[in-house]
C-alpha cells in the first residue's frame, strides 16, 4: 500500500512547506475568481489544507502520465470548489499558470465546476453535488476487480450531505466493504444561500457516518499535521471505508471571507482582491 | 409462433459475455425481473448489488466505466428515470460507456398499472448526448444486440419488455443485427410502418392484413432509435412517400417523434403516431391495454389507410 513515508519523494516536505504550498494555492483562487468574476472561493478556501497534504504528500499520479491506469484517484465531488482544484494541480504541475487564467473563460481548460474530459488530472465530472462518492465507489470496485492497491479518496462538502444519493452510497460502501475507499468531509458549515444550519441542519455527521458503519475520526481541516496524520490513518483502514470529518472555516485565509456565506459563490472585486492579496502575502 | 420477453434476451445476452472480463453486472434489487440474475449466477464475483439505490449505481457503473470496466445496469425502465440526472450529468456528460437497461418498458407491462409503465423513457435518453437508445422487439434481437454494446465506447439505454410477444427473429437475422440500422421485416410500396419493441408484431400483423385489401406495407423494425437509420428513412420516403409509426411509448418525443423530426427537416410527408396520447396507463393485461389505448393491429391498418389518404 502507498503511504506517506514511504512512497512520494516529496514527503520531505516540512509541514511548514506544505502550509507555504497551500498559501500560494489560495493567492490563486482568489485571482482566479476575482478574473472570472464568478466562481466559488469559499469552498475553496475551506478545502484547500487537505488538497495540498494530499496532492504533495499522499496521492501516487504524475503529471507526465495524468491517465496512467495505476493512479490514485480523487474524486472533488463538490465541484464548485474548482479553483482549488486548479491551484493544485497548478502546482502539482498538471496545468500551466496560462491555463489558471482560462477559469470560466470559453474554450478554457479550467471548467466552471471540475470536469474530467477538460482538464488533466481531473478524475470525475463534478458540478452536481451528491454523485462523487458514488463514483468512487465504481473507481474502488474497479481497482479490487484489477487487484491494484491504487486508492481513492474522495472528497465531499457538508452541505452535500444533504443529497440523498450521499447515504445510498454510505451504506454501498460498507455493505461492499470497500477498504480501498477514503473520505474527508469539508466541513465548512456554509452552503450557497446560508449556514448550513439555518438550511438544512445536518446535526452530528461524525454520528451518522459511524451509524453507518464507517470508520470516523474528527479533525481540524486546516492544521496541517492534523491533516497528515489522518491521512496516515485512512491508510491504516483496509477492511472497510473510512472517514475524516474535516472541521474548517469557509473562505479560510480571507478575513473578510471567513465564516460569510456571501463567499460561498462570489467573486472578489478589485478592492477585496488587493486585501486578500495583502492579507496572504 | 415462438413467445419470447425481449428481457429474456438482455439476460441471454449478458450471458454471451461472459468470457469478456470487463464486464461487470450491476442490479438494484430487480435483477429477477430484468434477467441480470442470470449473469450474477454464473459470475457472482462480476455482479454487484446496490440495494434499491438507482442514483447511487448508475455513478457506480460511471467510475467502474472510468477505469476501463464495462457495466451493465439494469432496473424497470421507469426506476432508471429516478437516476435520470445522475445518467446525464455522471455518465452521458464524460461519455462514459456504461450500458443502462431499463425493463418492462411501455404500457403492455401490465397489471402492475401505470406507476410501473415507462412510457417516456425513450424521449428522456434521446434527448442526452453521446446516448445510443435502443428497444429491441424479441429475445433473440435483445440477446445479439445487448452483446454488440459490449465494443462500444460510449453509454448506451436499452429498453425491454415484460412480457412475452411473438418472436420475429431467427438466430441468423438476429446475428446480422447492426445498432443504429433499421431491419427490414418485409416490403411493400404504398406505406411504410415503422416500429419498436412490442409494436413490430402488431404491424407485421397490419401488414398482413393490408395485403389482403391490396395494400403493400413495408414494415421496419427501428430496434435503435437513437441514431435514427436516417439513410433508411430517406430511401422510405422515395419508396413509399407515407409513414406509420408504431410504438408502445408516448407518442410525444419517441420513435414518433424521431421520425417527425427527421421527415419534416428533409422530405415533408405524411405521418401517422401509434402510441399512448399523452395519458398514463392502468392496471389490465398488456393485450387488452393495446387495445383500449388505440394501439391494436387495426389501429395500425387504420393509421396506414389514413397516411396513404393524406399522400
Amino acid at each position: 500500500m502507498a503511504s506517506l513515508v514511504e512512497d512520494n519523494p516529496s514527503n520531505s516536505d516540512s509541514s511548514d512547506m506544505l502550509i507555504e504550498t497551500a498559501r500560494r494555492c489560495r493567492r490563486e483562487i482568489v485571482k482566479m475568481t476575482h478574473r472570472a468574476a464568478a466562481g466559488h472561493p469559499g469552498g475553496s478556501l475551506s478545502a484547500i489544507d487537505i488538497l495540498t497534504a494530499l496532492y504533495c504528500r499522499r496521492l501516487n499520479i504524475d503529471p507526465q502520465n495524468p491517465d496512467d491506469p495505476e493512479r490514485d484517484r480523487f474524486i472533488m465531488s463538490k465541484g464548485h470548489a474548482s479553483p482549488g482544484m486548479y491551484a493544485i494541480l497548478h502546482e502539482s504541475g498538471f496545468i500551466s499558470e496560462e491555463d489558471l487564467t482560462s477559469f470560466r473563460k470559453l474554450g478554457g481548460v479550467c471548467q466552471g465546476h471540475v470536469d474530467m474530459k477538460w482538464t488533466p488530472g481531473v478524475d470525475f465530472s463534478a458540478g452536481s453535488l451528491g454523485m462523487g462518492l458514488s463514483f468512487g465507489i465504481g473507481c474502488a470496485l474497479a481497482a479490487r476487480l484489477d487487484g491494484s492497491d491504487r486508492t481513492t479518496f474522495v472528497m465531499l462538502g457538508d452541505g452535500e450531505l444533504q443529497e440523498g444519493q450521499v447515504w445510498e452510497a454510505a451504506i454501498a460502501a460498507v455493505h461492499h466493504e470497500i477498504g480501498n475507499l477514503k473520505v474527508f468531509v469539508d466541513r465548512n458549515r456554509i452552503q450557497n444561500d446560508d449556514f448550513v444550519d439555518k438550511q438544512m441542519r445536518i446535526f452530528d455527521v461524525a454520528a451518522k457516518w459511524d451509524g453507518f458503519g464507517w470508520a470516523v475520526r474528527e479533525i481540524d481541516g486546516h492544521d496541517m499535521d492534523e491533516i497528515l496524520s489522518a491521512i496516515q490513518w485512512l491508510d491504516s483502514i483496509t477492511d472497510g471505508p473510512a472517514v475524516v470529518i474535516a472541521h474548517t472555516v469557509k473562505g479560510k485565509g480571507v478575513s473578510f471571507m471567513e465564516n460569510n456565506p456571501k463567499f460561498h459563490g462570489a467573486a472578489p472585486n478589485d478592492e477585496q482582491l488587493a486585501q486578500a492579496l495583502e492579507e496572504l502575502a | 409462433m415462438t413467445l419470447a420477453a425481449s428481457r429474456d434476451g438482455y439476460g441471454n445476452g449478458l450471458m454471451g459475455l461472459v468470457h469478456d472480463e470487463k464486464v461487470i453486472v450491476l442490479e438494484a434489487d430487480l435483477g429477477k425481473s430484468t434477467k441480470s440474475q442470470m449473469f450474477r449466477q454464473a459470475h457472482p464475483e462480476r455482479t454487484f448489488s446496490l440495494g434499491i439505490s438507482e442514483q447511487n449505481m448508475m455513478l457506480v457503473g460511471a467510475g467502474l466505466a472510468s477505469c476501463g470496466y464495462k457495466p451493465f445496469a439494469s432496473t424497470f425502465a421507469i426506476f432508471t428515470q429516478r437516476g435520470f440526472e445522475q445518467i446525464r450529468n455522471g455518465i452521458a456528460r464524460p461519455n462514459l460507456p456504461v450500458h443502462i437497461c431499463g425493463s418492462h418498458g411501455g404500457i403492455h407491462t401490465g397489471t402492475d398499472g401505470s406507476s410501473a409503465q415507462s412510457i417516456a423513457d425513450l424521449a428522456i435518453y434521446r434527448s442526452l448526448p453521446n446516448m445510443t437508445v435502443m428497444h429491441p422487439c424479441d429475445d433473440l434481437s435483445a440477446e445479439a444486440l445487448t452483446i454488440k454494446l459490449a465494443n462500444y465506447d460510449s453509454p448506451s439505454y436499452t429498453r425491454t419488455a415484460r412480457n412475452k410477444t411473438p418472436r420475429i427473429y431467427d438466430s441468423d437475422s438476429a446475428a446480422s443485427l447492426q445498432i443504429g440500422k433499421g431491419f427490414v421485416l418485409r416490403n411493400g410500396k404504398d406505406v411504410a410502418i415503422i416500429a419498436c419493441g412490442v409494436m413490430v408484431a402488431k404491424a407485421l400483423t397490419a401488414a398482413d392484413k393490408l395485403a389482403g385489401s391490396g395494400i403493400e406495407a413495408t414494415v421496419i423494425d427501428m430496434h435503435t432509435i437513437k441514431p435514427l437509420d436516417e439513410e433508411l428513412i430517406s430511401r422510405l420516403a422515395d419508396e413509399c412517400g407515407c409513414f406509420v409509426t408504431a410504438e408502445d411509448h408516448s407518442i410525444i418525443g419517441g420513435l414518433g417523434g424521431a421520425v417527425a423530426e427527421y421527415l419534416s427537416a428533409t422530405t415533408p410527408l405524411p405521418l401517422e403516431r401509434i402510441g399512448v396520447k399523452d395519458h398514463y396507463g392502468e392496471s389490465g393485461e398488456g393485450e387488452e391495454l393495446l387495445t383500449k389505448y388505440g394501439m391494436s393491429s387495426d389501429d395500425i391498418i387504420s393509421a396506414s389507410q389514413r397516411a396513404i389518404e393524406r399522400k
